[in-house]
Parts: C-alpha cells; sequence; structure tokens
C-alpha cells in the first residue's frame, strides 16, 4: 500500500495497464493503455513507460470505459449510519464504476441549491464522480415543483422523485414541460400508490400464501402508460427507473417503436432474483419495486437483450441492519448493489462483454449527461488524450459474496454466499488507480 | 411416524398424522379438563413465555390456562405495538426473553412472518405461532379440527369422516391468518374446502392452494355444507375499499336465520371469534346447536395443552400420553 501510495505523490504519476483487451463503443482491440496524470496517454504497444510506472498486468482481462451507476443512494446527509458519500462511492469504486448519480431522498431532499452542493463537497474527494439526480417536487412530497432551472444551473442533468412516483398526472405533465426547456431529463419511479397501497413484495401467489401485503404489477405500469401518455403529449424526454415486470418492458419496447424520447433501466436484482426470496420473510428480499415472478425476470433479461432497456442501474440502497431486522412489513425496502452488479450481469446475462459495457457504461453515461456528446468524461472511448476512468474486469474470474466484507456501511446484501463469475480488478478514476486487484486504496 | 417438529409457526409444518397426533393427546387433556383439579405435572419445570405484540385476550388467556394447566412457569410479556417504537428491536427483545431462559417462546404479532423470523434467531426455544399477520394461526385451525371431530363422533372413526367432508370457509380470508390455516388443516385430513367470498376479500392469487374450489355466492353452496366456518369482517372492510357496506356484505355472506335454515342436518357452524353479531353471523344462528362456537373455546384449552405437551413434554404423564 505504501509503495503504491508513492505513485500518487510522485511529480505525475503513471500507469500501465498491460494486455488486455480494450472495449468501448468502438469496438475491441489488443491493447496496453498508459495513463499519465489524468489522462490516457497511449492506446497500443507500449514498450517502453515512463520510469517509476505502476504496470499491472491485466492479461485476460478486458479494460473498458469506467461504468456509471444511474441510481445509487447514497444516504447523505441524513442517513449516514446507513452509507456515506465517501463509503458509497468506495463501493462503487470496487464494483467498477467511475461515476454515480446520487438519488434525492436524503434527509433533507436534494431539492434545493444548498443540498446539492452539499452532496459535491462531500464528494470532493472521493474515489468515484458524484453526480446528483433532483427532486421533481419539493420536499418529493408530489406538490409543487421544486428549483429544477436553479439545480440545472449546478450541472444536476435528472430529475426524480424517486422513492415514490409523482402522483399527480397535472403536476407530472408539468413538470416534463418545464424540464423540456432546461434540457434535462426526468426520470421516473413508477408506481400508482393507490394500486401500490402498503404493499411489501409483489403480489401474487407467494404474498397470498405468505400473507404480506402485496404490490401487483399494474402499480407500475399504469404509471408506465400514463408517462408515456405524457411524454407524446409534450415532446419531452423521459427516463424510466428500475423497471421491473414484462408489462412496463412491453410498454417501453412500443413506445421506443413509436419514436419516443424514452429510456429505461433495470437493476441487478430483478433480473437474477423472484418473488420466492420473500418465503423466508428476511427483509433483505425486501425491495422497490419489489422482487417479481420468474416470467417478470425472464421479460426483463429480453428487454436488456433486445435493446428496449438502455441500462443496468444497481438501485444500490444501502439500509442499516437493525433495520432489516424488523417485520418484512415494516422494514424499509432496498439492497446493496455496487459492488455485485457487475458481475451478476456477467453471471447471469447471456451478453458479450461489449453490450454488457454499453448496459453499464457508455449508455447509461449518455442518459445522465455525464458523456463526452455533454461535456462530461464517463463512458468512454479509450483513446489518447480522453480522461482515464476506466475499469478492469476479469469475465472468467470466480468469487464467493461475503456481505460483511463489503465497502458499505450496511450489510444489506441479498447475494450472500452467492458465488458469481467476472470481478473487477482494477478501477482507475482520473488518473489514480482507486481500486488495485480489487481492494480498495483509499 | 415422524417426529413432531420443534417450532409450531404454520399448519404446513403439520403432515396427517401430526394433525392425528395433536388431536389425539388434546383427547387426554379434554378428559383432564374435567377434573376437579384440571392439573397434570406434564411441564413442571419447564418455563414458556406469551409474547403478544397484538392484542389479544381470548388467545393468551387460553394459552397461559393451558400451560397452567400442565405445571409450566408462565412468563408474559405485556408488548404493546408501541414497545418497538421505543428503540429495543424484536430481536433484541426475542435474544432478552431467551436469555432469562425459557423452553418455548408463544408469539402473536400483527405481522406476517414474524415466528418465522424468531424462529431463526433462537436458539434453544421452541416457536409457537398464536397468529401472525396475515398468515397462519394454526393452533386455531387445530382447534376447529378437533371440534369438527368431535361433531363427527370423536377418535379415529371421527378423524376419517373428514375424507369428502364439504367445508365452507365464509368471509375475509384475503386478510385472514385463521383461513389460512384451517385451508391447510382441513385439505390435509381430505375435506373439500370451498372459500366463500366477493371477490375483494380473496386471496389475490388461490395458485397452489389445495381447494375444491371458490363461490361468491353463499346461498349457491350452502345447502351442501357440512361445515360453515365463518370469519369476522373487520368494521374498517366494510367502509367502501372492501365492500359497499356492511350492510350489503351480511346480505350476500351472512348467516342469518333464513340461510341457517337451509342448512342440511348435522351440519355445523364455526365461527373462531370475537364475532360480530348482525354482519357475519345473526344473534339466534350463534345460540343454535348446530353452533360450536362455545365448544371451540373449551376445546382451545385442551388442544394447546396437547401442542404444548408435544413439543416439550417427555414420556407419560399422569392421566394422559402421547398418542
Amino acid at each position: 500500500m505504501a509503495e503504491r501510495r508513492a505513485h500518487s505523490t510522485g511529480a505525475t504519476r503513471s500507469v500501465l495497464l498491460r494486455g488486455g483487451t480494450v472495449v468501448d463503443h468502438t469496438g475491441s482491440r489488443e491493447a496496453d493503455v498508459l495513463i499519465v496524470g489524468d489522462r490516457v496517454s497511449e492506446v497500443g504497444t507500449v514498450d517502453s513507460p515512463p520510469a517509476g510506472t505502476l504496470v499491472l498486468d491485466v492479461g485476460g482481462c478486458v479494460v473498458g470505459p469506467g461504468l456509471v451507476d444511474l441510481h445509487t443512494h447514497l444516504r447523505q446527509p441524513g442517513r449516514e449510519e446507513a452509507e456515506t458519500v465517501e463509503t458509497g462511492a468506495r463501493a462503487a469504486s470496487l464494483g467498477g464504476f467511475t461515476a454515480v448519480v446520487a438519488m434525492p431522498n436524503t434527509e433533507p431532499t436534494l431539492d434545493s441549491a444548498e443540498a446539492v452542493r452539499t452532496v459535491f463537497d462531500l464528494a470532493a474527494d472521493v474515489t468515484a464522480e458524484v453526480a446528483v439526480a433532483g427532486a421533481i417536487t419539493v420536499g418529493r412530497a408530489g406538490e409543487r415543483l421544486a428549483p429544477m432551472a436553479e439545480l440545472a444551473g449546478l450541472g444536476v442533468r435528472l430529475f426524480t422523485d424517486d422513492g415514490s412516483g409523482v402522483q399527480s398526472a397535472g403536476l407530472m405533465r408539468r413538470a416534463l414541460e418545464y424540464a423540456t426547456g432546461l434540457g434535462v431529463t426526468l426520470a421516473q419511479h413508477c408506481e400508482d400508490a393507490t394500486l401500490a397501497a402498503d404493499g411489501a413484495m409483489h403480489e401474487g401467489a407467494w404474498s397470498s400464501r405468505l400473507g404480506i401485503p402485496g404490490m401487483p404489477a399494474v402499480a407500475e405500469e399504469v404509471m408506465v402508460a400514463r408517462d408515456l401518455a405524457l411524454v407524446r403529449a409534450t415532446g419531452a424526454r423521459m427516463h424510466f427507473l428500475h423497471l421491473s415486470t414484462a408489462g412496463s418492458v412491453e410498454l417501453v419496447r412500443r413506445a421506443k417503436a413509436e419514436g419516443l424520447a424514452v429510456t429505461a433501466e433495470a437493476a441487478p436484482h430483478h433480473f437474477t432474483l423472484t418473488d420466492a426470496c420473500a418465503a423466508g420473510y428476511d427483509p433483505v428480499f425486501k425491495v422497490n419495486p419489489p422482487l417479481r415472478p420468474v416470467s417478470d425476470v425472464e421479460a426483463v433479461k429480453a428487454g436488456l437483450a433486445d435493446g428496449t432497456i438502455d441500462a443496468i442501474a444497481t438501485d444500490h440502497a444501502p439500509h442499516a441492519p437493525e433495520t432489516k431486522d424488523l417485520p418484512f412489513d415494516q422494514a424499509p425496502p432496498g439492497m446493496l448493489g455496487l459492488q455485485t452488479a457487475l458481475s451478476l450481469a456477467v453471471t447471469e446475462l447471456d451478453l458479450p462483454i461489449g453490450r454488457i459495457l454499453a448496459l453499464m457504461s457508455w449508455q447509461p453515461a449518455s442518459i445522465c449527461g455525464l458523456d463526452a456528446d455533454h461535456g462530461g468524461n464517463q463512458g468512454g472511448p479509450v483513446v489518447p488524450g480522453s480522461v482515464a476512468n476506466l475499469c478492469v474486469v476479469d469475465p472468467a474470474a470466480t468469487w464467493v459474496v461475503d456481505a460483511t466484507a463489503l465497502a458499505s456501511r450496511s450489510r444489506n446484501s441479498p447475494y450472500a454466499g452467492r458465488k458469481l463469475t467476472g470481478r473487477v480488478r482494477h478501477t482507475v478514476f482520473r488518473g489514480e488507480p482507486v481500486v488495485i486487484d480489487g481492494e480498495a486504496q483509499r | 411416524m415422524s417426529p413432531f417438529p420443534a417450532n409450531l409457526l404454520s399448519m404446513d409444518d403439520l403432515d396427517t398424522e401430526g394433525i392425528g397426533e395433536v388431536l389425539a393427546v388434546a383427547d387426554s387433556f379434554v378428559e383432564v379438563g374435567r377434573r376437579a383439579n384440571p392439573k397434570v405435572p406434564a411441564l413442571r419445570g419447564r418455563t414458556v413465555a406469551t409474547l403478544f405484540f397484538e392484542d389479544s385476550t381470548r388467545t393468551r388467556m387460553s394459552f397461559e390456562t393451558a400451560a397452567k394447566r400442565m405445571s409450566a412457569d408462565v412468563l408474559s410479556f405485556a408488548a404493546g405495538s408501541s414497545s418497538l417504537k421505543k428503540g429495543e428491536s424484536l430481536r433484541d427483545t426475542i435474544e432478552t426473553i431467551e436469555a432469562i431462559g425459557i423452553d418455548a417462546v408463544i408469539i402473536r404479532h400483527a405481522s406476517s412472518g414474524v415466528p418465522a423470523r424468531v424462529a431463526g434467531w433462537v436458539e434453544h426455544c421452541s416457536v409457537i405461532n398464536a397468529g401472525d399477520g396475515w398468515h397462519q394461526h394454526p393452533t386455531q385451525a387445530l382447534l376447529d379440527l378437533y371440534t369438527v371431530r368431535q361433531a363427527l363422533g370423536g377418535g379415529d372413526a371421527g378423524l376419517t369422516r373428514f375424507e369428502g367432508l364439504s367445508v365452507l370457509i365464509v368471509g375475509d380470508i384475503r386478510h385472514s391468518r385463521v383461513a389460512r390455516s384451517q385451508v391447510t388443516g382441513y385439505a390435509a385430513l381430505g375435506a373439500e374446502v370451498t372459500l366463500v367470498a366477493p371477490a375483494t376479500l380473496l386471496p389475490p392469487s388461490l395458485e397452489g392452494w389445495p381447494i375444491a374450489g371458490v363461490s361468491h355466492r353463499l346461498d349457491d353452496v350452502l345447502e351442501k355444507a357440512d361445515v360453515v366456518s365463518l370469519l369476522r369482517v373487520q368494521s374498517e372492510r366494510g367502509s367502501g375499499a372492501f365492500v359497499p357496506t356492511l350492510r350489503e356484505y351480511t346480505a350476500g355472506f351472512g348467516l342469518t336465520a333464513r340461510r341457517a335454515a337451509l342448512l342440511q342436518p348435522g351440519a355445523v357452524i364455526l365461527h373462531p371469534g370475537p364475532m360480530v353479531r348482525g354482519v357475519e353471523i345473526a344473534s339466534d344462528v350463534a345460540e343454535l346447536p348446530a353452533s360450536l362456537i362455545t365448544e371451540q373455546v373449551s376445546n382451545g384449552v385442551a388442544v394447546r395443552m396437547a401442542v404444548l405437551f408435544l413439543l416439550l413434554g417427555q414420556g407419560p404423564i399422569e392421566g394422559a400420553h402421547r398418542g
């Protein structure tokens, strides 16, 4: 550790990723990647790196643009016992992410310039870029619009009341219209509150047997359908958060065929776990939207495969252990996701690594405006002169998830004990190797 | 015979033999209950704790009476649902109580699954579910089965008469832990269960439920019934969200005197209580000879004695023996 630290204190740090396969949206090639300072310096055969270069052998690995998570709950300010910007960013780095979008359901809500600046300040020296999603409505109460223009002026590109959906169609219409003038994107957590009611899991055979109040699939689908109609009417752009049902995927598929400017994401737990997981009443399997039956899981996978769903987003939602010891219906929903997302995609999706990186790097970077087209430097391509935000993945490595060994402050991973294929070996953030051989460097 | 389970969390924990064993042992304890001194030393030196996180005087008294009649020491943990809100977690509460040194915890909780979670947390004691949320209330189902078996002649002969018996479970099945336990129990003994309710008071899915059918009209199925088991309809369900009014519910699903007159001879009426007279059952009907509601309550003690004995007891005891 001390030796590696020395690299960051020299005149100019340099790192050589030797012998890997570079994959970005332009394609794939065998190449070494030399990083000098915060930039990619050379991509090709690098025989003589500068003296003092940290050389990492990445034979058999994929070197891609860093992953971008559209959906991270960092919990700060307000719930520091569950996560902080620093610990969340470390978990992100270990998961191969070089950027995350922090959700606004903090305490206070990220609905003011002051609150947004608080997060940016906390993120100034952490190991990943932290973008902020602002709230659509003040306090996420669904009653009046948050100062979206002011927040957009601070660089906020995505707005959502995530945790709940904007219930009023009239207010959502106004929000979409207002957003079109600001060049920002609204993102919806689709859940009709009257249909979801007090549901704590998917409404179906398992909820009926277990006696747990259910949230029906239509609670999500009616809001997807409503918002698609509003997008059609307003011409606004919109992103759908964590689609979880076959009906939602099909609605978005048709909307895209129609040419509507919509994008969508899916969370790893919605393509890897089912509602049967609730059978033991362990709230580690409680999440919102809830885990669904196999038919929905298959539909989400199909949506990821055919391009209906543009991004895999973690919905990383840390909760302190004592809250997950509550009865199932009282425990808060949410699960950790940053450190397992890529491995779950490699393990469970029958997609080439280039497609997985598209879903986890450049496509989400574009949706949240962190890519080069929007003046950012996430999502690649890996070319000389670009800012070195990179992840190195060993697609063949296997590992077993140990929830107690995760970097998050919380332990609520539903994958504890699960053997996964594909592991993040190194993560480079702005030229700094923040993860080396699976170990966080700070 | 498979060993009796370590915990009684759900009727799914008992196979047909296990149910038969509980009912057979309960026979002995019914006899004990008739004695001048209805007490046996079967659980002397054992300690059971009742943890009722949801108010229930009836079930709690039944369990505590059962434990005391078997000479167990009884700890009564009075937990309003607010106690958890004061800061102590459920898990800490359970671990504290187990550390006191007890042999069984009897838990009632408004949330489904709590007894199952507790069973995973404790190391040494048995867990008995005294009703969890909408999920299960296994001792209620067992005492219902005992009561019906008694009406069918009792003993092994009575048990065999469950085969093909037509059982109606009528009312708010969606929100009923009693119904979920009853369905499993009756089906295990070979009865044909029909659920009778407006569609809004049925579970969203009945996939995998061992039932013969569903009816939305009580009048259509009443005449062939052998057992009519009514469920309480909570007044808030009749406030417009599930059924328009309680009056409308009663018109369609209440066991009125007119409907009771349609029952075939020998048919019996059960209700787990507390009943709302005038809603799911007419007051006069509750007093009919066919109504076994009082028997259910008195049998409840013997059935709970049997469950405690099978979970905690060892060897033969005075006046009671393992079936």
